[in-house]
């Protein structure tokens, strides 16, 4: 009975215990579900997107870029069929094998094979890698015929940049080429960049990179734990980028890119009005189609190494001395402010008793002298002795508020070229807080010929021409088409401004912030009598741009010339005075013209530079009567076409 | 007592078959057949290799689980060290023997099946332990004497599945050893030492693991050390898991599994792929039918008379709530992965064996409930 009693005693203790264990079991499975519902119900999403990035890969389809046209709907920058050979490196086994037989088929060399592997180490390896984005038709055929032994090789049809009117706009338009570090940092681009794409290095191809860019394409894949592709699930079509259109007019900036050929130079021509600019060129060029699949060392050296520097854009970061036609605006500044009555006499006497001050001698160009003057003749002839007196009497600062009011001293397209310059109007307090000296008067006379401190583009040029050509009114000039701009209107507004003015004069003078399309003179015959005086130098005998006229109205135009000098002239050069020819390249003067057409009712400034062409009735006035003619030729053409769009719009 | 004896001996069919556990049969049909989907899911639901062997395994060994379940208690008692011989001899023909696969020599190949002898080891430890039991006085067991041999049984064993390598097994050998010998009666101050020595020595003892059981252990405690490496499998199965949600991605939806994220689909996370294709609701199911097993298999212990079926089934349901709770929360998460298959769902001849095995002598625990064994 002991032994019965311990046995009840021992099954006791073994439920006893069964049932401790019992619930510590339902506590440990308490756990497992609590668990549960922390992963199922709680965390779920955050595990669910865990599990969509394990599953779905990307992969991204580049956009074709924006086209841009002309004024006239011209394309001047296209997309153009190229053939392309991809590699799916998540389909390669032997990467080494694979890149070998494609060397020996479309014939890479070592330089470009090393390249590929680089390329490589980038990518993700489920990337594709773009061995050539431009194969010729034959390999194309090659890589295709032996394309069942290359493993991962797909041979596509793609689009890339193509100009065609290559060499002509490559400074307006600009190029495309594969995107640097610092073009990744950009949000337009970081957040539409697909491995591959091409992104604008220069010019409206890369200012307008928002609009041109536009949005890449997604392909989504299911895919295994390897990497593998499953399934496609999903396809967002790419989207191409907006057009962008110019205000250029491509007959003319070819014709302004023909007459400058074999010069360093620029020409640039804008509606006095709209502010549209209709050309720009500069010389000389290089083609920015060598640049879409990278251009190779020895095109790059020639462009680089080339003296006349094709790299710069001498339109708008060329900077020169405007010289002489900085006197239309000497003479204005100067009539404006009162100064100096337009028939004060002033005799110059040639280089035997040049204008002296304080003992410093100035010479006026004209050796012999031009004898009497007053300001209109001045001009016309381009005396620069009447202008070192003018500018005496007027003074730096005076001078340098017309200038700048006027267009120059800072950029005019804004921030659409990355270097476009500001040039320099220079005043006393601009001197002393950059060269922390005084301003000394002798500065202020050779200020008057456009000489000295002052710097100017050639855009600049041709804006302060335009803008004295319109009569004195302030314009806004651009490149790209702007729809906000109702054109019609805004010639409508000055003309009637320019009829009513008597009406409501009042002293612009002070004016610092003039408004668009308002005016910006004090007196409206100051601004008539400078036109006039330009015409004279055009037109009339003695004028310095005489020989390069036109006599029938709907041409004739009006402008000045400009010789500006590289150099002190010693004495020494003036004993000898050379001809043009005879001058070491590098010494000889930058030839410059500034125009307007037509006279009568103007429409149309430019702006002529060659770069050590010599005087400037010889080497600039001459392009600009040929272009100016091609101009208003064209302008009715131009006319039609806006107003058809307009309308459309 | 005798005649109890004779009473037991003298069961009739039919009595036999009204005593059978039919709840307890119904639950091993259903989570057999759970796992016969859940295979089948890996597999990318394609009726090939896998799935058919499953199922022919899970035939198989369910109609030995019936055959062997009138098998009486007394003979499986009898029988008892036998098997503990024979599991210990067949864990030294693995030493010498084995082969190997992945780095671990775990199997004996017996042409038609691998056989796993750790994994039969897991049974033959409960029953010598409940025989063990059996026959000692409650005054006794607390004694030196009678504690020092259980504790070599137990060692011997673990060593040798330790040996192979593999943690988890010799773990859950460990652990149902030590469950019986928490039933029956051992002092509790025994077991808080026992635990605080543990605990002591736990880093000399990580101390001398192997590398990749180190690298295990470190990653459990974080997973993202290493996300491409050792923690990969438990990032891939929380993932897997956490995805499912409530409803499951749905049967044969689990994209985890078929894009091969996962890893050991078939075996160690076979409740990872179930989980994210029935999500927290199929889960929760899957879990009660576990508990519902185990409190079938702890019921049978409370309504048989002899201590050994008692500590047969006690033990045995201990050891199936071990393996399900460690298989789960490992693959949750919430311990290191050792590699432990989850009872009757993992892919796995040895591992389904040993449990049908296990449950046939609960089954006769069943049927000769009434039996009474012997001490001496």
């Amino acid at each position: 009975m002991l032994n019965r009693g311990r046995n009840i005693e021992k099954g006791r203790v073994i439920t006893r215990r069964m049932f401790i264990l019992a619930a510590a079991k339902i506590l440990l499975f308490a756990g497992i579900s609590s668990r549960l519902y922390n992963l199922q119900i709680s965390d779920r999403e955050k595990y669910e997107i865990l599990s969509d990035k394990n599953r779905i890969r990307e992969w991204k389809t580049p956009p074709q870029r924006g086209i841009i046209v002309d004024n006239f709907n011209k394309v001047l920058a296209s997309n153009d069929r190229v053939f392309q050979l991809h590699l799916m490196l998540d389909e390669i086994n032997d990467f080494d094998l694979t890149i070998f037989k494609i060397k020996n088929l479309i014939e890479l060399d070592n330089f470009q094979v090393k390249k590929l592997y680089k390329k490589k180490e980038r990518l993700k390896p489920w990337d594709t890698l773009v061995v050539s984005d431009n194969l010729t038709w034959e390999q194309f055929s090659k890589i295709n015929l032996y394309l069942h032994e290359l493993e991962g090789a797909k041979p596509v049809l793609s689009t890339s940049r193509f100009y065609p009117y290559a060499n002509d706009l490559v400074h307006v338009v600009g190029y495309v080429g594969d995107a640097s570090p610092k073009d990744l940092e950009k949000t337009e681009i970081k957040e539409n960049f697909v491995p591959g794409l091409k992104v604008g290095k220069y010019g409206i191809e890369n200012s307008q990179e928002k609009i041109l860019i536009g949005n890449y394409g997604i392909k989504r894949y299911e895919v295994n734990a390897s990497g593998k592709r499953i399934s496609q699930i999903d396809y967002i079509k790419e989207r191409q980028g907006n057009k962008v259109k110019l205000t250029i007019d491509i007959e003319i900036q070819k014709y302004a890119q023909e007459l400058l050929k074999g010069k360093a130079g620029s020409i640039c021509a804008m509606d006095i009005y709209t502010g549209e600019v209709v050309a720009m060129a500069s010389s000389p060029t290089y083609d920015p189609n060598k640049f879409t699949h990278g251009i190779n060392q020895k095109d790059w050296q020639e462009i680089r190494n080339n003296s006349l520097k094709p790299l710069i854009n001498k339109s708008i970061a060329g900077l020169y001395s405007p010289g002489s036609t900085f006197k239309p605006l000497v003479a204005l500044a100067a009539l404006e402010y009162g100064i100096l009555d337009p028939n004060k006499t002033i005799r110059c006497k040639g280089h035997k008793h040049p204008y002296e001050l304080y003992g410093v001698k100035y010479h006026c160009w004209k050796k012999e002298g031009h004898g009497y003057m007053k300001l209109r003749n001045a001009i016309k002839q381009s005396c620069d002795i009447y202008f070192y007196e003018m500018a005496r009497l007027l003074g730096v600062d005076k001078l340098s508020i017309i200038a700048k009011r006027y267009g120059l001293g800072t950029n005019v397209l804004g921030d659409l070229y990355n270097d476009e310059k500001n040039g320099l109007v220079p005043d006393t307090r601009w001197k002393r807080r950059e060269l922390e000296q005084s301003w000394y008067l002798g500065e202020t006379v050779i200020n008057g010929i456009g000489q000295g401190y002052i710097q100017t583009t050639p855009l600049q040029l041709c804006l302060m021409t335009a803008q004295i050509a319109n009569g004195g009114y302030k314009i806004k000039p651009h490149i790209i088409k702007d729809d906000t701009i109702n054109y019609k209107d805004v010639i409508n507004k000055i003309k009637l401004d320019q009829s009513n003015f008597p009406l409501h004069e009042r002293n612009y003078l002070d004016d610092i912030n003039v408004q668009y399309y308002q005016r910006m003179y004090h007196k409206k015959s100051n601004i008539n009598f400078v036109l006039d005086a330009m015409f004279g130098s055009t037109n009339e005998q003695y004028g310095t741009s005489y020989r390069s006229r036109f006599d029938d109205p709907k041409y004739q135009f009006a402008g000045k010339t400009g010789t500006s000098q590289v150099r002190r002239i010693t004495d020494l050069d003036r004993e000898l005075d050379l001809d043009t020819e005879q001058i070491e390249y590098k010494k000889r003067d930058h030839a410059l013209y500034i125009a307007f057409a037509p006279y009568k009712d103007p429409r149309y400034a430019i702006s002529v530079i060659i770069e050590h062409g010599g005087s400037g009735s010889k080497a600039a006035a001459p392009l600009a009567s040929k272009l100016i003619k091609k101009i208003i030729d064209r302008h009715k053409l131009r006319e039609q076409f806006n107003k058809g769009n307009t309308s459309l719009a | 007592m005798l005649r109890e004896r004779i009473q037991a001996s003298n069961y009739s069919f039919l009595d036999k078959l009204r005593s059978i556990d039919y709840l307890l049969i119904l639950l091993i049909i259903a989570i057999g057949s759970i796992s016969v989907f859940a295979i089948y899911s890996t597999e990318g639901g394609k009726f090939s290799f896998y799935t058919k062997n499953h199922i022919i395994r899970l035939s198989v060994f369910f109609s030995l689980f019936l055959a062997l379940s009138f098998v009486r208690v007394s003979t499986w008692y009898k029988n008892a060290y036998l098997f503990y011989i024979i599991g210990l001899i067949l864990l030294l023909i693995v030493l010498f023997f084995g082969i190997s696969a992945s780095g671990a020599t775990r199997w004996i190949n017996l042409y038609f099946l691998n056989l796993q002898p750790s994994e039969l080891m897991k049974i033959a430890v409960i029953i010598c332990f409940a025989r063990y039991y059996h026959r000692i006085q409650s005054s006794d067991i607390q004694s030196y004497k009678f504690l020092i041999q259980p504790i070599i049984l137990l060692i011997i064993p673990c060593y040798l599945v330790i040996q192979q390598p593999d943690l988890g097994t010799s773990i859950l050998i460990a652990g149902s050893g030590i469950a019986i010998i928490w039933l029956a009666g051992l002092n509790i101050k025994y077991f808080v030492y026992s635990g605080l020595l543990l605990l002591v020595s736990l880093p000399f003892a990580i101390s001398i693991l192997k590398p990749y059981q180190k690298s295990r252990i470190l990653t459990f405690f974080n997973p993202d050390r290493d996300p491409l490496g050792a923690g990969y499998q438990i990032i891939q199965s929380k993932i897997a898991i956490g995805s499912g949600g409530f409803f499951g991605k749905g049967f044969l939806k689990g994209t985890q599994s078929y894009l091969e994220f996962l890893p050991e689909k078939h075996t160690d996370f076979i409740f990872t792929l179930f989980s994210e294709e029935f999500g927290f609701l199929g889960s929760i199911i899957l879990l009660f039918l576990y508990i519902l097993l185990i409190y079938r298999i702890i019921n049978v212990g409370l309504v048989s008379r002899s201590f050994f079926a008692k500590l047969y089934c006690f033990g045995f349901a201990t050891a199936i709530f071990l393996y399900v709770f460690v298989n789960i929360a490992m693959v949750l998460g919430m311990l290191p992965i050792v590699g432990a298959p989850l009872p009757i769902m993992s892919y796995g001849g040895s591992s389904l064996l040993s449990i049908m095995l296990g449950l046939s002598i609960v089954m006769s625990c069943k049927i000769y409930n009434q039996e009474q064994i012997s001490v001496y």
